[in-house]
């Protein structure tokens, strides 16, 4: 069997017609977008167009929508920018303790800077309150930043919510919606937000790419300051390719998103039900219902046995998993937000993420679940803690 | 991240489980921090290590590391067990990654726990 891939949470492949896409913008159209001459017009057509479908694909104005190097980037801008241009009013941040590293190491430097940062708990699935947040802020809270969707356990946030209860009091709301956009449709102007962040490659795009909706009049500091691209908000040379590539990707996904949701959340549920059928002693971390859930995100502890066994094994077998965020798999330190919604920390260690994209295949999750079995019974048979019952 | 000698270990581990009727037992490490490695031995009356087994919840370099010094020491007596050292474990693995160089110093510790064990039992009799 070919190797499986299940970690799309970390990444996905770029689509055929998103590579289609971008392919003259490395070759032919190369123009720098900011120069007047023919090559630079037909560059700056591309990456209009580009800002255009992006902009359609949320509901926002092209003028409201930046392009950036990636997801962490937009997350970056969006907090140092609120926090340099509205430090006069305030020093106060609000955030959760599931964040990804890009908002929470974000908020960890502005703490260093001189910042009052309140990071929200969650509940046992994942869940910010709406009451913590609005007894959260201050006179001098200037912003709040709640992702829309966790990357680990893939809680859906009530971001509409949220987003109110910041508009009521005068707050600044951004949302990393990363691991949200391409899988869930939204509207910026439903949602009330007044930013959010999103990345190409998590919705077949490449990678290298991200954007950041500011809504229109909302003042920002700049993070990267340069030369006049993005509405001289964000320097740099325009990277056109990655920008036609996201926003082909983006307009790809919102065209089938219903269909391929509901897919890829079936090949999860049977996924699930068959995990928790055949192996004991396991905890299903995250939202039981499966309506408040990424379609894409299951999340596993397997008691007694560690997560980086687990996964050399499922990969010595040719599947590829996560033991939970890619971008903190060199640390030994169990989840931030396995710990956040109560998982112990000896169990944490045990954790696998399986998440699921539109090309895997039922037989493809019939084999993981077959290896899984076995690799559990393997290393709990090699494992000090486990006692047979 | 490891090497092929360490996936291939990993793959195969040799020793796993409890030896029968073990008179010295060492178990190190804790939970907290991902890694718990359990050393069991069979001692004879001439101090020789007849056997040897591990029982390890850790990673793929705590596996790797336990199998390698059980493999290392079945054999020797207790003295020459206790001068191995987890760099001896390290260069039978041809190198572990340098987060992972705990996972070799745990087996050093196993081992030294388990004789410990022997010896204050051999003691007390």
């Amino acid at each position: 069997m070919k190797n499986i891939y299940l970690d799309h949470a970390a990444t996905t492949p770029v689509s055929e017609r998103a590579f289609e896409a971008m392919k003259p913008y490395f070759l032919n159209v190369f123009g720098n977008a900011n120069s007047q001459h023919v090559f630079g017009r037909e560059a700056a057509k591309g990456l209009s167009e580009a800002r255009q479908k992006v902009a359609d694909a949320i509901g926002a104005k092209p003028s409201e929508i930046y392009f950036t190097s990636c997801g962490t980037e937009a997350d970056n801008w969006a907090i140092k920018g609120a926090a340099m241009e509205y430090a006069t009013k305030g020093k106060h941040i609000i955030t959760s303790v599931i964040e990804h590293p890009a908002v929470y190491t974000t908020c960890k430097q502005l703490e260093s800077l001189g910042y009052e940062v309140t990071y929200l708990p969650v509940d046992g699935e994942g869940f910010v309150s709406v009451d913590d947040l609005e007894k959260a802020i201050r006179p001098d809270t200037i912003l709040a930043s709640i992702m829309f969707a966790n990357n680990e356990i893939g809680t859906i946030e009530p971001i509409k919510e949220l987003a109110a209860v910041c508009k009521k009091h005068g707050v600044i709301f951004h949302t990393d919606a990363v691991q949200a956009t391409g899988a869930i449709r939204y509207d910026v102007k439903d949602l009330n937000v007044d930013m959010l962040s999103m990345s190409a490659h998590k919705f077949y795009g490449p990678k290298g790419m991200g954007a950041l909706y500011i809504r229109n009049g909302l003042k920002m500091g700049k993070l990267i300051t340069g030369g006049e691209q993005e509405r001289s908000r964000r320097g740099g040379t325009s990277n056109v390719a990655g920008a036609v590539g996201m926003a082909e990707a983006l307009t790809e996904a919102m065209e089938t998103l219903e269909s391929d949701a509901a897919y890829v959340a079936s090949l999860r549920d049977r996924f699930v039900k068959r995990v928790l059928e055949e192996i004991d002693d396991i905890y299903y971390n995250g939202p039981k219902d499966a309506s408040k859930r990424l379609p894409n995100n299951s999340n596993f502890s397997f008691r007694f046995i560690e997560g980086e066994s687990i996964l050399f094994s499922l990969d010595l077998a040719g599947i590829s998993a996560s033991s939970g965020s890619a971008c903190s798999s060199a640390s030994l330190d169990p989840s931030r937000t396995l710990l956040s919604i109560g998982v112990p920390v000896g169990t944490a260690h045990g954790s696998i993420r399986f998440s699921f994209g539109k090309h895997n295949t039922v037989e493809e999750v019939d084999y993981t679940v077959d290896q899984l079995v076995s690799i559990v019974k393997r290393l709990r048979e090699m494992s000090p803690l486990y006692k047979k019952k | 991240m490891y090497n092929e000698k360490v996936m291939s270990v990993f793959k195969n581990p040799q020793n796993m489980g409890e030896v029968e009727n073990y008179n010295a037992i060492g178990t190190v490490g804790n939970e907290v921090c991902g890694d718990i490695m359990q050393i069991t031995m069979r001692i004879n009356d001439d101090g020789v290590i007849e056997d040897a087994k591990f029982k390890t919840f850790g990673c793929a370099a705590a596996v790797a590391s336990s199998s390698t010094a059980t493999s290392m020491i079945i054999g020797k007596t207790i003295d020459d067990a206790l001068k191995l050292t987890n760099k001896d474990v390290i260069t039978e693995l041809e190198g572990l990654p340098p987060q992972k160089i705990h996972c070799s110093v745990l087996a050093e510790d196993a081992i030294r726990a388990a004789i410990d064990y022997y010896e204050k039992n051999k003691q007390s009799k």
